[in-house]
């Protein structure tokens, strides 16, 4: 049989213990008080970039990871989303935390008409599928009038949370960015370590087997396809509001190689992989945007030296290293 | 003249013309793909990348040593080919033990690379690549104007197709290539050098694209993303044709090319999409692909 992605990837024993592990409960509660610091050390705006990245990159992670599903296309969600919560809250005038909601919701909806096509075919075909669609998703966002085509839809108003909070400021902004991304992963994590996770354990390991024991597989499948496009589309829709721009950048398929670069570094079918994968590519776009071209080049590199020579990524090596699934 | 559905039979024409070529780079595309495909189970994504860089390889023969456009049609493929070759000896032939999609993210790293090399080098402006005098102008078939070497890129796709279609299908070469495709072990086992076969099948892939690519040189301006939007087309046309079928390869790209120059006339705005949402239509009505074997 052939293995898939994630298999080979050693795979954390999970949820054999009821409620989260110590050490998981350490790391977030590390993570959370860092994260409080972290916009009085560094420039807020970028501190939420890497925070949405993260999330995108954990939702990607969810079906990759933990679905054994390679979507080449997840820039579809992440880059619709962000169009359809900036025009939420450009035209509609809708506060920040309802534009973001309708714009998770547009993913949701693009994630299931997508899903249900492209899980009718398996392995490379699927990844070639959610390509193929997410670029129809970008050709349409070049042509549709209210995307604005090129220009994107630009100085999105960042509006008052509730109704009640200015977010104009950045550090104000960036505890809503935190909240939101923060309790997205949490929520990423439970699906994970939940029943319907172990199912899906199940049929990545072993499709025809999950298959025999009664689960309706194609169900599954199309459920975490929905659940990954969504918090993709949540983590774009936040991007949204943090830069008040959305552009073809966040549709176009370099995004889509992005967030798989993100996983494949921080390592696939961990917790805290994306995380670290997304916070390192970020900082370095940031460090080496004056470089132009390189970037690609340099992400190009990662791309090969990760698959040939380093395939668990960073955390997938650590944990391995303390035997402790991360 | 006569009209069909108020379009001049002109511009009918010419679109279909259009499509064609398009359909042309889309069957010499994805036959490559489809043969990579069947013996080393990797989408090369790494395909329109080498499609750019041989159209590149053309460009640099003719302003650095003066080599014009027919030796650049056999060597770009050739010096492409042979880059191929080296990345699967070096690379590829690294991860055949594991899941396809490590290739996929490999091919992806390196289209990246090899991409924003040239972008980094040559710009995104783009190059111009003159016609070869043999095949400039054009002639006036009565009911439209045929420029010649649209019609030679048509007739040069079609050859080459054919060619390969003969040799995997109808040689004894091709018969090794097929029985290795099924059971690479059992071939290996008769004492035919597969690891052989396997690097020498990839650097004909890849000197397929290199082929197309010379020949979209003085069509489109070389440069640096000709290949990156192209590819996404050609695997979405991958999808639709199924690559089972060396034939059905082929056949689905021209057709595909059709279908595009026909939307272009009657419906402008679909034209960048009716791929894709053929696409769609058919992962509905038969997901394996219109020539895919149901594996």
């Amino acid at each position: 049989m052939e293995k898939t992605a994630a298999e080979t990837n050693h795979a954390a024993p999970v949820a054999e213990q009821a409620g989260m592990p110590g050490l998981h409960k350490a790391i977030f509660a590390v993570l959370l008080a860092f994260l409080v610091v972290l916009p009085f050390l560094v420039y807020p705006v970028f501190a939420m970039k890497v925070m949405c990245f993260a999330l995108f990159a954990a939702a990607f992670n969810l079906l990759l990871g933990f679905g054994g599903l390679l979507s080449f296309g997840h820039a579809a969600y992440f880059g619709g989303a962000s169009y359809v919560a900036a025009h939420a809250a450009k035209v509609w005038g809708l506060t920040p935390e309802l534009a973001v909601l309708c714009g998770t919701a547009a993913a949701a909806v693009l994630g299931l008409a997508i899903g249900a096509l492209a899980i009718r075919r398996q392995g490379i075909y699927f990844a070639m599928v959610t390509l193929a669609f997410a670029q129809m998703v970008y050709f349409f966002s070049l042509q549709v009038p209210f995307t604005g085509g090129e220009d994107g839809i630009q100085s999105v108003p960042r509006g008052d949370l509730f109704g009640l909070i200015p977010l104009e400021d950045n550090v104000a902004l960036y505890f809503f960015v935190l909240a939101v991304t923060f309790g997205g992963i949490l929520f990423l994590y439970r699906i994970v370590h939940s029943p319907f996770g172990q199912v899906l354990k199940a049929i990545r390991e072993n499709e025809p087997r999950a298959i025999s024991l009664g689960y309706n597989v194609n169900r599954y499948k199309l459920m975490v396809f929905v659940l990954s496009a969504t918090f993709a589309g949540l983590a774009g829709a936040l991007k949204s509001q943090v830069f008040q721009l959305s552009s073809l950048t966040d549709v176009h398929w370099a995004m889509s190689g992005e967030v798989v670069l993100m996983t494949l570094l921080g390592g696939m079918g961990t917790i805290f992989g994306p995380l670290v994968g997304a916070a390192i590519i970020v900082t370095m776009q940031n460090y080496l945007a004056t470089f132009g071209a390189w970037v690609t080049i340099i992400q190009g590199v990662i791309f090969v030296i990760g698959v040939l020579l380093f395939r668990e990524g960073i955390v997938g090596v650590i944990s391995r290293w303390i035997k402790r699934p991360l | 003249m006569f009209e069909l559905l108020g379009i001049p039979p002109q511009v009918l024409l010419g679109q279909l013309l259009l499509g064609l070529i398009n359909g042309s780079f889309y069957a010499v595309l994805s036959l490559g793909l489809a043969v990579i495909f069947g013996l080393l189970n990797i989408i090369n994504f790494a395909h329109g990348a080498l499609y750019m860089a041989a159209a590149f390889v053309a460009w640099m023969l003719l302003e650095y040593l003066g080599i014009g456009y027919w030796p650049a049609l056999i060597l770009a493929p050739l010096i492409v080919g042979a880059f191929g070759v080296l990345l699967e000896r070096t690379m590829l032939s690294r991860l055949y033990h594991l899941d396809h999609l490590y290739g996929l993210l490999l091919t992806f790293g390196l289209a990246l690379i090899i991409q924003g090399l040239f972008r980094n080098y040559y710009g995104i402006s783009g190059l111009p690549y003159q016609i070869p005098e043999a095949l400039s102008g054009g002639r006036n078939l009565g009911f439209m104007f045929l420029p010649n070497y649209r019609a030679w890129v048509v007739v040069a796709s079609v050859l080459v197709c054919f060619g390969t279609w003969f040799m995997i299908e109808k040689t004894r070469l091709g018969a090794y290539l097929r029985a290795a495709t099924e059971n690479p072990v059992l071939v290996g086992a008769f004492g035919i050098n597969v690891p052989l076969m396997i690097m020498l099948t990839y650097g004909f892939g890849v000197a397929l694209a290199g082929f197309a690519g010379v020949l979209a040189a003085p069509i489109y301006s070389v440069n640096p993303n000709m290949g990156a939007d192209l590819i996404i087309v050609v695997f979405a046309v991958v999808v639709i044709g199924g690559m089972g079928s060396i034939m059905g390869a082929i056949l689905t790209g021209y057709m595909l090319g059709l279908v595009e120059g026909l939307t272009r006339v009657f419906y402008p705005e679909g034209s960048a999409v009716v791929i894709f949402v053929i696409m769609a239509i058919v992962l509905l009505i038969k997901p394996e692909g219109l020539f895919g074997r149901t594996a």
